[in-house]
């Protein structure tokens, strides 16, 4: 008997992305650029996150047209954003057929109080999280795959390095820890003891984890990757580029061999100016996208 | 004797087969650039995505010296290496590596929602097998030196080719590593 939806095949979807690079894309002439550029998938969206900010007001799941032609544009796996919380768009984006679904703060939150009770979906979802309590109260409703928050659509790197600095070093704490104190440290963070407890025997989460939220250079994605991420979603960073084909090129190709620097100079050189970015003291409290949801 | 088996280190299931094949017994290395293929006496070609695994093997230079390693090794190629194995893909121009006398159809079970585990007989290797399908192809029909190894659904999943082995589905997702045993004792009988 066949099933469809375990844990098992939702987490090993994200598996195979694993040194891969995820792509926004808001169309399909987008969609082309990033395949051949080798992306692993590519995100449909209205708006890449810099537009998002830049437009203001309620940012909302795309128009299913806009998924539908990026669907019908490649043969990777088509990802689309989902608003926290939001049930139905999550329920629309699955029986579209979108192979992932990102229930992401880039949009404005639906529910300020509960995420997605994402086990009940065949579709995988892959959520943000900033530390070890998020990380894991998202495994625990049944997310399969996370990726570092960051803060989308800055172009700035500092955000995302510090939630991936932090995810780690909190797993290392952890693997260090007695069962008997890992239940007051899973109180501390809000955890899922169950999940701790999982994370203490393998010495890592039991989902792959992304790096998203900043990346703008292929030297940002390799940052990344020497930190530990399974991997890099870029949303701005490549199609508010001066030269979004080259852009995506050089990304793959860092994110690939992030340990080869004499190589990520060579694709570093002449690639045009690369988004503007934000630097994070000029955000308000109300501009922080990272803080719509725990 | 002292076996040493390779993975394809490009993008995918990359550390899931080193656990497997570490479990055989054998030394395993990752295989990114050219001279990591010195010394090899087998190599696995992970899943993964295709389309970005052969644009990589392209950037890489390392197309031309995988196939000239396959030629005198054993290879296995799980479902994204499955695709870059076979000579014929269903509505595509070109195959890639073109190793295996087999016609393959892409996703073809369906998009994610449509990826399954499902219990298979493997001959030689099981008839247990958990068979885990992530938008995965299959092999719509095979030459006359292929072996079949198992069928879901009239559906053929995995086969043989000499010293070349392929499995549309994700061996190295499970914690049975009788799929990466089978592979060992083909490389080593080939060794010898």
């Amino acid at each position: 008997m066949a099933q469809v939806g375990t844990d098992r095949v939702k987490r090993g979807m994200a598996e195979m992305q694993k040194g891969g690079v995820i792509m926004d894309v808001v169309n399909a002439e987008q969609a082309k650029i990033a395949e051949d550029a080798g992306a692993v998938a590519v995100m449909a969206l209205e708006r890449v996150p810099a537009d998002i900010r830049a437009a203001g007001g309620v940012a909302r799941m795309a128009d299913p047209r806009i998924v539908e032609e990026v669907m019908n544009a490649v043969s990777i796996p088509v990802m689309a954003k989902a608003r926290i919380g939001h049930i139905v768009e999550a329920r629309v984006l699955e029986a579209m057929g979108v192979d992932y679904i990102d229930e992401s703060e880039v949009l404005t939150p639906a529910d300020d109080r509960f995420h997605i009770d994402k086990k009940a979906f065949t579709v995988p979802f892959v959520c943000g999280c900033r530390d070890i309590g998020e990380a894991t109260r998202r495994i625990g409703e049944g997310a399969s795959m996370l990726r570092t928050k960051g803060e989308p659509g800055t172009g700035n790197i500092v955000e995302a390095v510090n939630h991936l600095r932090l995810v780690q070093s909190q797993i290392r704490k952890i693997t260090s820890l007695s069962d008997d104190e890992l239940m007051t440290e899973a109180k501390e963070h809000g955890a899922p003891y169950e999940i701790l407890l999982q994370i203490k025997k393998e010495g890592r989460l039991p989902v792959v984890n992304f790096a998203a939220g900043g990346v703008a250079t292929p030297a940002d994605a390799a940052l990344m990757m020497a930190l530990g991420a399974d991997g890099v979603f870029v949303g701005s960073g490549i199609f508010k580029s001066d030269n979004p084909s080259k852009f995506a090129k050089a990304i793959v190709e860092a994110t690939t061999h992030y340990e080869d620097y004499a190589l990520i100079g060579e694709l570093s050189k002449g690639l045009g100016t690369a988004m503007k970015g934000l630097e994070m003291s000029t955000l308000s409290a109300s501009d922080r996208m990272q803080d719509r949801s725990k | 004797m002292s076996i040493k088996i390779g993975v394809l280190g490009l993008q995918g299931a990359i550390r899931e087969h080193v656990w497997a094949l570490e479990s055989t017994g054998a030394e395993v290395a990752i295989v990114k650039k050219i001279e990591h293929l010195e010394g090899l006496d087998g190599l696995v070609i992970p899943g993964g995505e295709s389309t970005t695994m052969r644009r990589l093997l392209d950037q890489y230079g390392l197309f031309e010296p995988i196939k000239a390693f396959a030629q005198q090794h054993p290879v296995f190629g799980t479902c994204a290496g499955l695709i870059l194995m076979a000579q014929q893909i269903e509505g595509q121009k070109g195959p890639h590596l073109a190793l295996m006398d087999i016609n393959v159809r892409r996703n073809a079970f369906g998009r994610q929602v449509a990826s399954f585990e499902a219990e298979l007989v493997i001959e030689g290797v099981a008839d247990d097998f958990m068979g885990v399908f992530i938008r995965a192809p299959y092999i719509l029909n095979v030459g006359q030196d292929v072996q079949v190894l198992s069928v879901y659904e009239d559906k053929i999943v995995a086969a043989r080719q000499g010293h070349f082995l392929t499995c549309a589905f994700h061996p190295e997702l499970t914690n049975d590593y009788r799929f990466h045993h089978y592979f060992y004792d083909m490389v080593r009988a080939y060794k010898e």
